[in-house]
């Protein structure tokens, strides 16, 4: 591959890129515009996920790609190997071992450290898109702290369905002052939201860049009547036996058969190389 | 007993075998060449050059031919390759009214100075199918005329003469580039053009086709449709001149829409435009009725509401090599939401459930 550079966008490009990060990363939960160029993968598959990475892998990075929470599903797979092929950097199915973590619908188990940068795909990162289509609507709002829509969102939920019935892409106040969508992940992961590590999402179609420093304060949207309740499935995993995981349901046979495993793959096998077992 | 799937990066390989085995097909039948894509299926050609915004028939008979004949597929090739390119600057504005035509028609005189010429056009074919083209060998010729050399001037040029139709004032500023900004809204009509002129041609189209139909109409006559190649040059800062570069064939459309005027100004006809690469003569007509209902808001209209006109709606959504990627990324594992949602009706169900229980006691 040598006829593209590093990480194949070229210096320019990145360059560009990286000054939408450290603007998004000095207003947290701020969408900052950037001009998304056509990856040699399709829009909707993780292109401003991998814009980003490009922007931020230097040849000493080890990187790792996730979807689901698992390294082999096959877009992690093909991510996985594009940066493989055109940045030549090291790759790992560790989540301790990596530098730069790429991530569709997941935040890892395993808590993450300063050192490290977790990247997400993102594919709608308007929080308020599907109660106004509009973008220069949705801009403004955002502007004026003009959240009302969403809480009537939430409360009208409740009064629908006794719950809020949100159960990924669940809506977060940054700093007390961004909406932000923390892409499709499921609710469960919101509290590890606040974390050691960069946190940078990446929507390339929309052409959007919005981040979260370390330790950043991020406040999952509910009311005090109606707490923000993270969930998950209600059994420990049949493989590693962990209770405080986030579940995968797996249709065993065509009876009602099904299983529990760790949706983060590599957690789960970490546990049960450990000697852990199902109980 | 269930162990995780393993095994993704082998499956890709054997995907990727097997798709490149299908695309060349029965190999008892002779392969296709870039050349013969290239001359033979030219309109294919052109659609991919104009959505995928780089004018290289070589290239886009390449793509065609790449993705088995899945346009969209080989316009996604085609920008994905023209992103990789450096931009070294921008050609003087091309002369449409020096365009060595091909074809030239007006749907709003009868004759007029340089005439009305047809062209290579299916227009008044019969649409029956021709067997005799399931044989081969056939090299058909037409017959040939000598070159006039008469000048073709703009059907435009000639209704402003008259004042007749609305001027359009040269700005003077470089137009943006949608390629290397995030596109802003609201979007100004150069940005419009641009963002059309590489949209998809059904999606134009279907948006054309409503403002007929009475979605914000806009009385759209083809004041003139030319095709026909024209040359390219750019200016060299370092030789102080302009030099050219090349040709390129281009489709022009200009319509004729209804006319606007005030109390301060007398009626005038107001102006549509389309310019595609290629013979792109659908495409380009349906641009300018669209480029023409994005413009209620400079020419004082109403805004009635439809599609057609609103500029958000028609930009955010005319590409399809955006389009098509989100569509079909519903294709890729979501289990994770999907187990996030399936938790949660559940929880519903079993409150809903034991309410009913608690009421019927």
């Amino acid at each position: 591959m040598s006829d593209y550079n590093f990480a194949y966008l070229d210096e320019q490009t990145k360059r560009m890129i990286r000054r939408a990060i450290l603007k998004g990363l000095a207003v947290p939960g701020y969408q900052v515009p950037f001009a998304s160029r056509e990856m040699p993968m399709p829009y909707g598959w993780g292109t401003g996920g991998v814009q980003v990475t490009a922007a931020c892998l230097v040849p000493e990075d080890r990187l790792k790609v996730i979807d689901q929470g698992a390294d082999d599903t096959t877009n992690a797979v093909s991510i996985r190997k594009f940066f493989a092929r055109t940045a030549g950097v090291a790759t790992t199915a560790h989540t301790a071992e990596a530098s730069v973590i790429q991530t569709r619908h997941r935040i890892p188990e395993v808590p993450l450290s300063e050192d490290q940068i977790l990247v997400y795909q993102v594919p709608i990162p308007e929080p308020l898109r599907f109660l106004e289509p509009r973008e220069t609507e949705t801009r403004r709002m955002h502007a004026l702290e003009d959240y009302g829509l969403m809480h009537v969102k939430l409360y009208e939920d409740i009064a629908r369905h006794g719950a809020i019935a949100t159960a990924y892409a669940y809506p977060v106040r940054v700093e007390g002052r961004y909406v932000m969508d923390p892409s499709p992940i499921p609710k469960f992961d919101n509290p590890k939201l606040s974390m050691a590590a960069i946190q940078l999402f990446g929507a390339g179609r929309e052409q959007r860049i919005y981040a979260l420093p370390p330790y950043c304060d991020v406040v999952s949207l509910d009311f005090d009547d109606f707490p923000f309740d993270p969930s998950k499935a209600d059994a420990p995993c049949a493989l590693c036996g962990a209770t405080h995981t986030y579940l995968d349901e797996v249709i065993t046979d065509d009876a009602g058969g099904r299983m529990f495993v760790c949706s983060d793959t590599d957690y789960c096998a970490g546990r049960q190389a450990a000697g852990e077992a199902a109980p | 007993m269930y162990v995780a799937v393993k095994g993704g990066e082998r499956a890709i390989d054997n995907a990727h075998a097997w798709l490149a085995e299908e695309r060349r097909g029965d190999v008892g039948v002779a392969e296709l060449g870039v050349a013969q894509i290239r001359e033979q299926l030219a309109l294919a050609v052109n659609r991919v050059m104009a959505e995928g915004s780089l004018y290289d028939p070589d290239l886009a008979a390449l793509a065609i031919k790449q993705a088995r004949g899945d346009l969209i597929e080989a316009v996604f090739l085609i920008r994905a390759y023209r992103t990789t390119l450096p931009r070294f600057g921008a050609s003087r504005p091309v002369d449409t009214d020096a365009m060595r035509c091909d074809r030239r028609i007006s749907a709003t005189f009868k004759d007029l100075p340089g005439g009305q010429v047809l062209g290579p056009t299916f227009d008044y074919t019969h649409r029956l199918l021709d067997f005799a083209l399931m044989a081969e060998g056939e090299a058909p010729m037409a017959p040939r005329a000598p070159v006039t050399g008469e000048a073709v001037p703009h059907v435009m040029a000639l209704l402003d003469r008259e004042g007749l139709i609305q001027q359009e004032p040269a700005t003077g500023t470089t137009p943006p580039d949608l390629t290397r900004e995030p596109m802003e809204l609201p979007a100004d009509r150069a940005l419009r053009l641009q963002a059309l002129t590489r949209g998809d041609e059904g999606f134009v189209l279907g948006l054309a086709y409503s403002t007929q139909r009475g979605y914000g109409r806009t009385h759209a006559f083809v004041g003139e449709l030319r095709i026909g190649a024209v040359t390219v040059e750019m200016d060299i800062p370092e030789l102080g001149f302009a030099i050219t570069l090349g040709e390129v064939v281009l489709t022009e459309c200009e319509t004729v829409n209804q006319f606007a005027g005030s109390k301060t100004e007398p009626p005038q006809f107001t102006r549509g435009y389309g310019l595609v690469f290629g013979q792109s003569e659908r495409k380009a007509i349906s641009m300018s009725l669209v480029d023409r209902a994005l413009r209620w808001r400079e020419l004082g209209e109403d805004d009635e509401g439809v599609p057609a006109q609103d500029e958000e709606f028609v930009l955010m959504h005319a590409d399809n090599v955006q389009a098509t990627g989100f569509l079909e990324h519903i294709k890729l594992p979501h289990y994770v939401d999907f187990q996030s949602e399936l938790e949660l009706i559940r929880k519903l169900r079993r409150t809903a459930q034991a309410e009913t229980q608690e009421a019927a006691e």
